[in-house]
């Protein structure tokens, strides 16, 4: 009974990464601008892989239950994935929106721009100080 | 009741497919960053995609691999961001 409820506990864990790493495929395709397709194609994807490797570290715990060494050594590879997959992704997310903003990309509909006097700002005072 | 290994390599082909949109993003986005959008999301969908592919084939090596290629990824996604950004490194 509780081995039935750890499997099914598994196949939901695998059903909903998959729903959301399917919604950043969509999102990427429907989504007018570069903002909102960087908040579809980021975070959907950092959420179902949160999900589809808890479901493989879940199997790999199953398996080391019923006495196999590989289950144990897939869990916690899979952990390190995961934490990877969790410092790199939004860390690259942040960058990218950077860079875009910088490169003079708007928003579609934008009609006030707080940020462009702060960036322009900053990027002069970066230039005089090396000067 | 479908095997536990079918299973899995549905989830791959659903990944596959979520990227397959990400590369028309690639090939159609109107400016750079929409491309590199899509290619962070094409990156991470292959490294889940290599954790299920370990998990399938039995084989741990797989998901070794998907380790390294996230932190490359990230240094390359890093370096198009600042080459895009137009500053000195």
């Amino acid at each position: 009974m509780l081995l039935e409820l750890f499997e099914l506990i598994i196949y939901i864990l695998l059903a909903l990464g998959v729903f959301f790493n399917l919604l950043a495929g969509f999102g990427l395709l429907r989504f007018p601008d570069v903002y909102t397709r960087l908040h579809a194609g980021t975070k959907c994807t950092t959420f179902g892989s949160i999900f589809i490797c808890g479901s493989v570290i879940l199997i790999g715990l199953k398996m080391w239950y019923y006495g196999s060494t590989d289950g144990s050594v897939l869990a916690i590879h899979t952990a390190a994935a995961l934490v990877a997959i969790l410092i790199t992704n939004p860390t690259g997310a942040h960058a990218i929106a950077r860079a875009a903003h910088r490169s003079g990309v708007k928003p579609v509909g934008a009609v006030v721009d707080d940020l462009e006097k702060n960036s322009s700002k900053k990027t002069v005072n970066k230039k005089e100080g090396k000067k | 009741m479908i095997e536990i290994e079918t299973t899995y390599l549905i989830v791959l082909g659903v990944l596959l497919l979520s990227a397959l949109m990400a590369i028309i993003r690639v090939v159609k986005g109107p400016t750079a960053p929409d491309r590199i959008v899509g290619l962070d999301t094409i990156n991470t969908l292959v490294i889940v995609g290599m954790v299920i592919f370990g998990l399938a084939e039995k084989s741990v090596i797989y998901i070794d691999v998907a380790i390294i290629y996230a932190l490359l990824s990230f240094i390359s996604t890093l370096f198009i961001a600042k080459y895009l950004e137009g500053g000195e490194f």
